[in-house]
């Protein structure tokens, strides 16, 4: 199984520096330039002399060949450069955001199991019941709603109902702080943005446990089980559910690494300072440097979500091997 | 009527010291942005770096804070008594206060008041300073002793002293940039209200009083923390949920709305029109906008005074203005303005105009494209209204709404027909301001990429006049000849700013400009 980790760990190398090569010429076909952003953005009058200066401080005023190499070769040594917006290390920049959005990340996928398999393979027991209906209509309502109604509303009904109870309207903090600093501060902000993201994550799914228990529990071996006479209880958890959570844990993955830098809207509503917001930041200000070690960040939490969740697979079911 | 009305109008009418100032307490306010680029005010332009770093620092001169809305009222931060000039206007002698503490507690004179202008002035080979052509007319900055820094100019003008009272041009220490010019991009030390504590990037910062601050009794607050908040939503819940008491960049008009009905007297709102107006620029360069008749003619569909009125509901603008600021004693009055294009009272009959004009250089059904920024307020509620003026005239203009950087992208390499821009200046400093009308081989800037020797030569001769009357006079000469004459760029509606907060804030006043009367030290709070 290591030899199989290595493969896969050393196949990842060559994919991030292709997303990077990717990136680096996309970016570059923006029309754009990070230097007229920064000092014409805001209407006013700026010195022609400033622009000149800028593009030489940051670099971009050499050919677009030497900016690559110098790129490349920047990756090989693990050093992706400084921030053209910032002229901070795009590493600073990025692990100043990764907390809050893994923080959330993590909570938003914990609700989501917490409210997709037991919802999901109640559903698939009681199929066509009442419930089923019910845990149906929650999973669609999850599905149709867009996070940032759901995180404007959210917020607008916290402020209205404590306003009704206590006279005076009460929202989150709008600044992140630790959990290892202030655990009720940090919860408190951290909890809204996680529902609003779990219900969707769990309506998703819902779906699919709902479907792969509804398919197992036709199998043979499950029939064999009941015939055996073995308790209800112990067949769905010990048999079907098992089995049946294989292809919800590859859309568990694949949601989670979404969640480290997609949040955009999440992360926009609930003024979190994280991840996603810091990449359409990097892309509007045309911050090279910091999109495209966003990109390979981005490419390889994907990758490495992939690589635990086959390990999952081996767990979830012996059958697999890793050779 | 609504309270707000009442509020803005009571905060008005209150003379500055009509309650005396609390001590204490740490105000919370946002910053509508996504965090600044570097922490160099000299270097920088946005909003989002001064408001998070000007109660660091001191300036030589400033807008009085206690008269932020006087487009002609500066009084001295660092210095002791604003000067008379000297030999005709060409020299201006400043003492500098003595016991002046930078944060480090290191002594704060002349010198680093020189070094800083110098800086910004006349920058040091690779050190980028944004507002260095702000000051074609100084010629050398001098500090012969530890209290006195003087200005040598090159010719007498008005717009020096206006210019002179930048917010950007922040004191920094001669000694920590002579071993770095590049330290300030990273850290802050400076000799203002307020201590630098801390910095999360992208997050917020935070300051802590200044015992040692050279302004008696102030600060009051024991210190700040300013939020970055770039959702307006996010904002006014924020505000409602008092976890910010205010943003002080300026708000929506429903945003008002909505925080005024659901706080009452909770929140008070301070308003003033903007130093910053939208404009709308064809391009000379490409056909048929070469014709003036063209330029003029769609000039002349827009009914600016009637637009002021409707827009106002929706949008931040409300004052309908010429080239300069209409609070400031040089800008047109409103009789001034009804002789030029795009003023005219009686808009039915300035449409029919229009139209003969479209019709006589042979432009009749015009199909066109107008370049806008993504950004709403004001740039695409401006847009859309003139999309439908110019619809009032037969002429069909669709908006191409692009980001910040292909926008700016586009109308510097001359891609695109028409534009809608913004003219966003600070201090009200008239001849400066209106030197971005200049054609773009004067000022690289503008983009109708026009040639007028004329307007050029008003320009100079204006920038020369010492006299206020006489330089009004050539204001309306350089006005015309821009709005009218050349028809080259039509400036619509000036921006309006709107400032609810929660109304135990007191001591701030709204000035003339977002980027003025930032440093914090008059503000305390009431509860």
């Amino acid at each position: 199984m290591y030899q199989y980790i290595a493969k896969r760990v050393l196949l990842t190398i060559p994919t991030l520096l292709g997303a990077a090569a990717l990136v680096f010429l996309l970016m570059r076909l923006i029309p754009g330039d990070i230097c007229l952003v920064r000092l014409g953005g805001g209407g006013g009058s700026f010195d022609p002399k400033a622009l000149i200066a800028c593009h030489a401080e940051i670099g971009v005023d050499k050919p677009t060949i030497v900016q690559f190499l110098d790129f490349m070769w920047g990756i090989v040594r693990f050093d992706f450069g400084t921030s053209m917006w910032s002229g901070k290390p795009v590493a600073t920049e990025i692990l100043a955001r990764l907390p809050i959005s893994l923080e959330i990340a993590i909570l938003g996928t914990a609700v989501a199991i917490a409210i997709a398999i037991p919802l999901g393979t109640i559903s698939a027991l009681r199929q066509n019941t009442w419930l089923d209906v019910a845990v149906r209509i929650f999973a669609i309502g999850g599905i149709a709603t867009p996070s940032f109604w759901l995180g404007i509303m959210s917020v607008l009904l916290v402020l209205d109902v404590s306003a009704a109870i206590t006279g005076t309207p009460w929202m989150p903090p709008i600044d992140y702080v630790p959990i290892w600093k202030d655990p009720i501060r940090n919860l408190s902000m951290a909890i809204l943005p996680a529902i609003t993201v779990g219900y969707r994550y769990a309506a998703v799914s819902m779906r699919m446990t709902r479907s792969a228990m509804l398919e197992v529990m036709r199998e043979d071996y499950v029939r064999t089980a009941r015939a055996k006479g073995l308790v209800a209880k112990l067949i769905v958890n010990r048999h079907a559910l098992k089995n049946a959570l294989l292809p919800v844990v590859t859309l568990l993955g694949i949601e989670f690494a979404f969640l480290i830098g997609g949040l955009v809207v999440t992360e926009q509503v609930f003024n979190l300072n994280g991840v996603g917001r810091l990449f359409v930041q990097a892309v509007q200000n045309q911050d090279y440097t910091l999109t495209q070690a966003l990109v390979m960040l981005t490419v390889a939490i994907f990758v490495f979500t992939n690589l635990l969740v086959d390990l999952l697979y081996g767990w979830l079911d012996p059958r697999i091997h890793f050779a | 009527m609504r309270s707000w009305i009442l509020t803005a109008a009571l905060l008005a009418g209150l003379p500055a010291h009509a309650e005396t100032p609390k001590p204490g307490g740490t105000l919370t306010y946002m910053i509508a942005a996504d965090g600044g680029p570097s922490l160099d005010g000299h270097k920088e332009t946005t909003y989002a770096v001064l408001h998070a770093t000007a109660p660091f620092y001191s300036t030589l001169i400033r807008v009085n804070p206690d008269n932020p809305s006087s487009t002609d009222d500066f009084v001295c931060d660092l210095c002791t008594e604003m000067p008379q000039p000297t030999d005709g206007g060409l020299i201006f002698r400043f003492k500098i206060r003595q016991g002046v503490k930078f944060h480090d507690g290191s002594r704060l004179t002349a010198h680093d008041v020189a070094a800083s202008w110098r800086r910004i002035v006349f920058p040091p080979e690779g050190v980028s300073s944004a507002r260095e052509a702000v000051y074609p007319m100084v010629d050398k900055i001098e500090d012969p002793d530890d209290t006195t820094v003087v200005f040598k100019l090159k010719y007498a003008t008005l717009s020096f002293l206006p210019a002179l009272a930048d917010p950007w041009a922040f004191i920094y220490s001669k000694a920590v940039l002579d071993k770095d010019q590049h330290y300030y991009e990273r850290n802050i030390m400076g000799s203002g209200p307020f201590k630098y504590a801390g910095y999360e990037i992208g997050q917020a910062i935070h300051g802590v009083r200044n015992p040692d601050y050279y302004h008696p009794g102030q600060p009051y607050l024991d210190g700040f923390n300013a939020i970055f908040a770039p959702k307006q939503q996010t904002r006014v819940d924020a505000i409602r949920g008092d976890r910010a008491a205010l943003e002080f960049r300026g708000m929506s008009p429903t945003a008002r709305d909505q925080l005024t009905k659901d706080l009452g007297d909770k929140i008070s709102v301070q308003e003033s029109d903007w130093n910053c107006g939208n404009v709308f620029t064809p391009n000379h360069k490409r056909k048929p906008f070469d014709d003036v008749r063209v330029r003029r003619a769609l000039f002349m569909a827009v009914d600016q005074w009637g637009g002021a009125q409707a827009l106002q509901k929706i949008a931040i603008v409300r004052t309908v203005g010429g080239l300069v600021f209409p609070g400031s004693p040089l800008a047109a009055t409103k009789d001034e303005l009804s002789r030029l294009p795009g003023f005219h009272p009686d808009i039915e009959k300035s449409r029919a105009e229009a139209r003969r004009l479209l019709k006589e250089a042979g432009a009749e059904g015009l199909t066109v494209e107008m370049l806008n920024r993504n950004v709403d307020q004001p740039y695409i509620i401006v847009g859309t209204w003139l999309v439908d003026e110019f619809r009032k005239i037969g002429v069909t203009v669709t908006q191409n709404i692009v980001p910040t950087g292909p926008w700016l992208d586009k109308m510097r390499s001359g891609d695109f027909q028409l534009a809608m821009e913004a003219n966003c200046q600070m201090v009200v400093n008239p001849i400066a301001d209106v030197g971005r009308y200049l054609p773009h081989d004067i000022y690289k800037e503008n983009f109708a990429y026009h040639d007028d020797a004329k307007q050029v030569e008003i320009y100079e001769r204006m920038l020369h006049e010492t006299d206020p009357t006489k330089a009004r006079v050539l204001i309306r000469e350089y006005e015309k000849q821009v709005i009218d004459v050349g028809a080259h760029q039509l400036p619509t509606l000036w921006f309006y700013r709107i400032v609810p907060m929660r109304s135990y804030v007191k001591g701030w006043k709204v000035s003339t400009s977002h980027y003025l009367n930032q440093n914090l030290a008059n503000i305390w709070l009431d509860r």
